[in-house]
């Protein structure tokens, strides 16, 4: 088990190489640098400006001098907000982005792996045909619609709850923009686990334990339910990519100050400090956690363990 | 249970599919329906009378009426909505039609090079997928349009980039297994070269799975493409496309619905559409449901 | 006669399709006393499984039952699913054909074991898994305590299937159905799941429902017999007077059509006298595959699939190659015609060796080497039409040949092969397994080969099919003046078809002999215990038999045994046979690979 984790860590060492790589010099590649806005600075001051950026350098040093920093969790100063390092401002909107994304998560796990499972042991019923609609709905409205679709109903039309804003982190605020992340993945997950779920219950095992005469309690719970969760382990890595990249647009629209925001504003402002930090965060967390997904996937099914 | 059917007429696979295709209704539905606003975007801007880009100074920001012309309303510019959400309609879809074909071209050759080559050749290639696909490829996207603007060739591009990966392992899996198959051995010891082998043995057996993969792909490449815009990190005004025009809906959100429901619309029931679509033909292209029956 | 234990009358079973409603069994009815033993035969889409599903109200989701089967005082067909579920594992078990997909993989035995004693027994903890180890040792499964913990991909198939069977008798049932339970192993594993299995009916007093395609398995064990057809009982009554004297017409074809081990074959000419240069000459052929290195960054390990074999093939004769499953028998085959990488050693053909040859050389050669594979469905294009199929290998080397010339050939082939022309442009799946076996074969032959390999070309077949594709090979060889080399698993089939035979065990050669002298008088240990454990189609001769089981499943071929690689089950092994490789050696018209060849 030791070497499977340990595997699975050195293969995620290149692929962050090649993603802090591919930022870094795509940057550097950029027209135009990051004082373009102040265009009237007299030369002298620019250049001490780049020097203090070590923007003076040449790349390979830069890219060393980067790197090196990240190994301290350094991300650099952030061009735009001047009294700020990138690691403050990442520091300042991963709790809400954390709190909104992990919520959104379980609440896509929860009730989409309930739905599927249970529009599974109904297939082809009313119920599982309704179940399936609304699923395949879900997953064609992209959450940038549905929010101020939800907005313009719950908030605006009907007033129950504030159409934006953070507030005291309070359920009123995160309630909207948590359903609207979930949404997607909830929709997703249903159709995953219902798939799955369906394979399992026409295999082989399973007609055994039905003649064995167990219970459908015992044979879902204890035979069905471990391997028709597999495909929906391994969506979870894709998922949280999904969820972190739509959090980006539903910080947006609901105004939370969450990382997504300065992502936003960062890249409209040609922050590359920040739009970089974050790219290499969240690339960073998503590698984490796809390690973290191979890990239980490792417990899940016997077969894999054994063969690392 | 083999049932011998004996007199019948000949049928290929394809006839199969195309025949379970109608059977489901839904999917048939959906294709109607992808054909109707595929061929109103393409029409209907032509015949209208108003441009994307032209004000209507007598009516900004009104709602949807018969009378003033304006089925759909006008945006805060005066600029009539339906045409606009046309308009928007012609480049989600290009956007979608050019970046699948990217994707479909990048994808399926190193796929089935990849399949076809196999072993160590194959080993390194997969690797450079997984290590690719374990990028937040979103951000990438995003950090391009803000470095090299905002112009359509590198939407195509970056789009079709994230896409071919799926594809890529998707036809590299198809290939490897119809590789070790016994009709292509088989036509391996009647001598037939490799190179005939991959055009009638493979290439056709690869085609379901490339077409399902491909109705999938669209809607994804649409939904990307409005994210993007809707970020204001797509198109660039005056041109529009759906993403871009519920960002601005969902800006007079409190004052002009229409500005967000109908862009909406357009953009989720094609969205929806081509996802039935898709479903309908992986169920009847998908051989082992056949072998059920 | 006592009350019977389950009465079967009216037994009707439906499965709506697409196509309007599947007549599956029809009108069926049988009564079965306790601790006997009923055998139910047919070939496939006979029904019988169905039958059996049925009563335990397994049917898939699309399947309906009528009819009446009592059991112990209740109607199976009445019951709900809840008080079904005390008869089904309790009163009634099942064990299935395929132990590898029938057993759940993500489920440790003991955990799979226990979860029928916690429903059944409300047994847990402790004492279930001292009952479960316990039953485990009952099946011959050593080292119970700690297969409990083990899952079942690290069991092999023989064990697999003892745990099935184990967990079917964890609460003694009064009825065993068991669905094909040995189709999927091995012969000399199957000999000894049989062997237990009778065994456990004795010391149990379980009454058992064998459910077979496969006549020889039940000779040896049921009481009565059920034969069916298309739905229907075809005749029914004690194995014993069936087998001597079945009255209904389609049993009699079915005991025909299957070969038998203890007659020499009726199909083949005597071998001709060949003088001159063999046809084809394998020698030292070495295959090798290498398989994925259990440490990461570690080396991947080479597999011996084929370990030095030589032989020579005279023209037009029919060589029979037999072995068990991983013996390197398919791959040999391949290898014969670099359809696989040769590792090593050379295969000559008319005095050229084909390992030398670049695929520029070899391609035209392939016009004189084809090969039949085992699944006639999976070894045709899906996606072309039967002509283009069959004409494919003829557009290959004659690329110049007029369209019309060649679908004139294709349908004189597909006449030959006993298929009508008219249906050349359909596609395949929509023949049936024979016609496709049928198909392939025509376009083995329509090049005019010198040679083909015909790997399990019949195992995937039914009996009757089976014996009527192998009349038809036979009978083409004889017409075009091929040779065969005929892969198999099944001794009666290979005796069949074969003049010369070669045994093989982990990649080598056995015993290599005429067929008749084989199989009259096998030298080598393994040969003796493989026709030993192959079950004969006569109760009479099988009950008669001496049961010398062989013990035990091949080793690894990643890890063969030094010396003699049979040693580990060899009930003559010795010292030295771990240390020597005993040659092939002549012993009369024999080739022989045991040290002790000589003396046993
Ligand atoms: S050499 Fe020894 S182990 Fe091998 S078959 Fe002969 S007696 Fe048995």
């Amino acid at each position: 088990m030791l070497r499977f984790i340990l595997q699975r860590l050195l293969t995620g060492i290149p692929t962050l190489l090649v993603l802090v790589a591919l930022a870094f010099f795509l940057i550097r590649a950029a027209p135009g640098g990051p004082f373009d806005s102040e265009r009237q600075l007299p030369p002298e001051i620019e250049a001490n400006m780049r020097r203090a950026y070590h923007l003076d350098e040449p790349l390979p040093m830069q890219f060393a001098r980067y790197l090196g920093g990240l190994a301290r969790g350094d991300f650099g100063p952030s061009f735009q907000y001047r009294d700020f390092t990138v690691t403050e401002l990442i520091g300042a909107g991963f709790p809400v982005s954390l709190r909104v994304g992990a919520l959104a998560m379980l609440l896509a796990v929860l009730v989409g792996v309930s739905v599927g499972t249970f529009a599974a042991l109904r297939q082809n019923r009313a119920a599982d045909h309704a179940v399936m609609a609304a699923a395949m709905t879900g997953i064609s409205i992209p959450n940038f619609v549905m929010a101020p679709l939800l907005v313009l109903v719950v908030a605006v039309g009907l007033g129950w709850l504030p159409a934006g804003g953070y507030g005291d982190g309070g359920w009123r605020h995160l309630l909207l923009p948590v359903v609207t992340l979930a949404l997607p993945q909830i929709a997703y997950l249903a159709r995953l686990t219902r798939a799955s779920m369906i394979e399992v219950l026409r295999s082989a095992y399973i007609r055994t334990a039905r003649a064995q005469g167990l219970p459908l309690r015992t044979i879902i719970l204890h035979h069905a339910l471990r391997p028709a969760l597999l495909p929906v382990v391994s969506y979870l890595g894709p998922a949280t990519a999904a969820v972190i990249t739509g959090s980006v647009v539903i910080e947006q629209i609901f105004g939370l100050p969450g990382i997504g925001r300065f992502f936003v504003t960062g890249a409209l402002n040609r922050d590359y400090t920040l739009v970089m930090g974050v790219v290499v965060f969240y690339g960073t967390l998503i590698l984490v956690f796809n390690l973290l997904v191979d890990l239980i996937y490792g417990v899940l099914d016997p077969r894999i363990r054994h063969d690392a | 249970m083999s049932l011998v059917r004996q007199d019948e007429a000949p049928r290929s696979l394809w006839q199969d599919a195309g025949a379970a295709l109608r059977q489901n209704r839904a999917a048939t539905v959906a294709a109607l329906v992808l054909a109707l606003i595929t061929l109103s975007v393409v029409v209907l801007p032509e015949v209208l009378p108003f441009g994307y880009e032209q004000t209507d100074w007598d009516h900004i920001a009104t709602g949807p009426s018969l009378g003033t012309g304006h089925l759909l309303g006008t945006d805060a510019l005066g600029r009539d909505l339906l045409v606009r959400t046309l308009w928007g309609g012609r480049v989600s879809l290009l956007v979608a039609l050019v970046a699948t074909a990217v994707s479909l071209l990048i994808g399926v050759t190193y796929g089935a090079v990849a399949g076809y080559a196999g072993g160590r050749i194959d080993q390194v290639m997969m690797r450079i997928v997984d290590i690719l696909y374990a990028l937040p490829f979103m951000f990438l996207v995003i950090l391009l349009m803000v470095l090299f603007g905002r112009n359509l060739v590198l939407i195509f591009v970056a789009i079709g980039a994230i896409n071919w990966l799926d594809m890529a392992r998707i036809v590299r899996g198809q290939t490897l297994s119809l590789r070790n198959r016994e009709f292509v051995e088989a036509a391996r010891a009647g001598g037939v070269p490799a190179a005939r082998i991959i055009r009638r043995h493979i290439v056709p057996n690869l085609l379901g799975v490339v077409v399902v993969y491909v109705t999938l792909t669209i809607p994804h490449v649409i939904l990307v493409e409005s994210f993007l815009s809707f970020l204001g990190l797509g198109v660039q005004e005056p041109m529009t496309s759906w993403g871009a025009l519920v960002n601005e809906g969902a800006q007079e959100l409190e004052t002009s619905w229409w500005m967000i429901v109908f862009p909406s619309a357009f953009l989720a029931v094609t969205l929806f559409c081509c996802n039935f679509l898709g479903d309908g033909l992986r169920d009847a292209l998908d051989p082992r449901d056949r072998s059920h029956r | 006669m006592s009350a019977p234990l389950l009465d079967v009358a009216d037994l009707n079973v439906e499965f709506a399709t697409p196509a309007g409603p599947l007549h599956a069994v029809r009108d069926l009815g049988f009564a079965l006393q306790p601790g006997e033993t009923l055998g139910i035969v047919g070939e496939s889409g006979s029904g019988k499984s169905q039958a059996m599903l049925a009563l335990l109200g397994l049917l898939a989701a699309n399947g309906r039952a009528s009819g009446r089967a009592m059991f112990e005082g209740a109607d199976l067909l009445a019951l709900g699913e809840t008080a079904l579920d005390r008869v089904r594992g309790a009163r009634i078990a099942m064990v299935f054909q395929d132990p590898m997909t029938s057993l759940n993989p993500y489920l440790t035995v003991g955990r799979q074991m226990g979860l029928v004693l916690a429903a059944h027994r409300a047994l847990a903890g402790a004492p279930a898994r001292r009952a479960c180890a316990e039953m485990l040792e009952a099946v011959g499964i050593p080292e119970a305590g700690r297969r409990l913990d083990q899952f079942p991909h690290e069991l092999s198939g023989g064990m697999r299937q003892r745990v099935m069977i184990a967990t079917a008798l964890l609460c003694r049932p009064a009825l065993l159905v068991a669905d094909e339970p040995t189709t999927a192993l091995d012969v000399t594993v199957q000999a000894q799941i049989l062997a237990l299995m009778r065994d456990l009916r004795e010391r149990f007093g379980t009454a058992v429902i064998l459910i077979t395609h496969d006549l020889s398995v039940v000779a040896g064990m049921a009481d009565r017999l059920l034969v069916m057809q298309q739905g229907q009982c075809r005749e029914t009554g004690p194995a014993a007077e069936i087998f001597a004297a079945p009255r209904d017409a389609y049993t009699r074809s079915l005991l025909a059509a299957v070969p038998r081990l203890d007659r020499p074959a009726a199909l083949v000419p005597p071998p001709r006298e060949v003088a001159g240069a063999p046809l084809l000459e394998a020698e030292g052929l070495r295959v090798e595959f290498a398989v994925a290195a259990t440490r990461p960054l570690g080396r991947p390990r080479r597999l011996q699939a084929v370990a030095g074999v030589s032989f020579g093939l005279a023209p037009g004769e029919i060589l029979g190659v037999v072995g068990e499953s991983g013996c390197g028998k398919s791959t040999l085959g391949r290898a014969l015609l670099r359809l696989v990488p040769v590792a090593g050693g050379r295969v000559g053909y008319l005095g050229r060796d084909l390992t030398a040859l670049d695929s520029a050389e070899l391609d035209p050669l392939r016009r004189d080497l084809q090969i039949v594979f085992q699944d006639p469905l999976a070894s045709l294009d899906p996606r072309m039409t039967v002509r283009d199929i069959v004409a494919e290998p003829l557009e290959t080397f004659e690329p110049t040949l007029d369209d019309g010339v060649c679908t004139n050939k294709v349908a004189e082939m597909l006449t030959r092969v006993g298929l009508d022309p008219s249906h050349m442009n359909r596609y395949p799946h929509q023949f049936s397994g024979g016609q496709c076996q049928r198909i392939a074969i025509a376009r083995a032959l329509i090049t005019r080969p010198r040679l083909v390999v015909c790997d399990e070309a019949v195992s995937a077949l039914d009996v009757s099919v089976r014996a009527q594709i192998l009349r038809l090979l036979l009978e083409l060889r004889r017409l075009l003046d091929l040779s065969l080399v005929f892969i198999g698993h099944d001794l009666a089939v290979i005796r069949q078809v074969s003049q010369r035979v070669m045994v093989m065990y982990l990649g080598r050669i056995m015993e290599m002999a005429p067929a008749e002298t084989l199989f009259a008088t096998p030298r080598h240990p393994y040969t003796r215990a493989l026709l030993a454990a192959a079950p004969i189609p006569d109760p009479v001769v099988e009950r008669a038999r001496e049961r010398i089981g062989l013990p035990g499943e091949p080793p690894s071929p990643l890890s063969p045994p030094s010396g003699c690689v049979f040693r580990t089950r060899c009930r003559w092994a010795v010292a030295r046979c771990a240390t020597e490789v005993p040659p092939l050696a002549a012993h009369g018209a024999s080739q022989v690979a045991c040290l002790r060849a000589a003396e046993i």
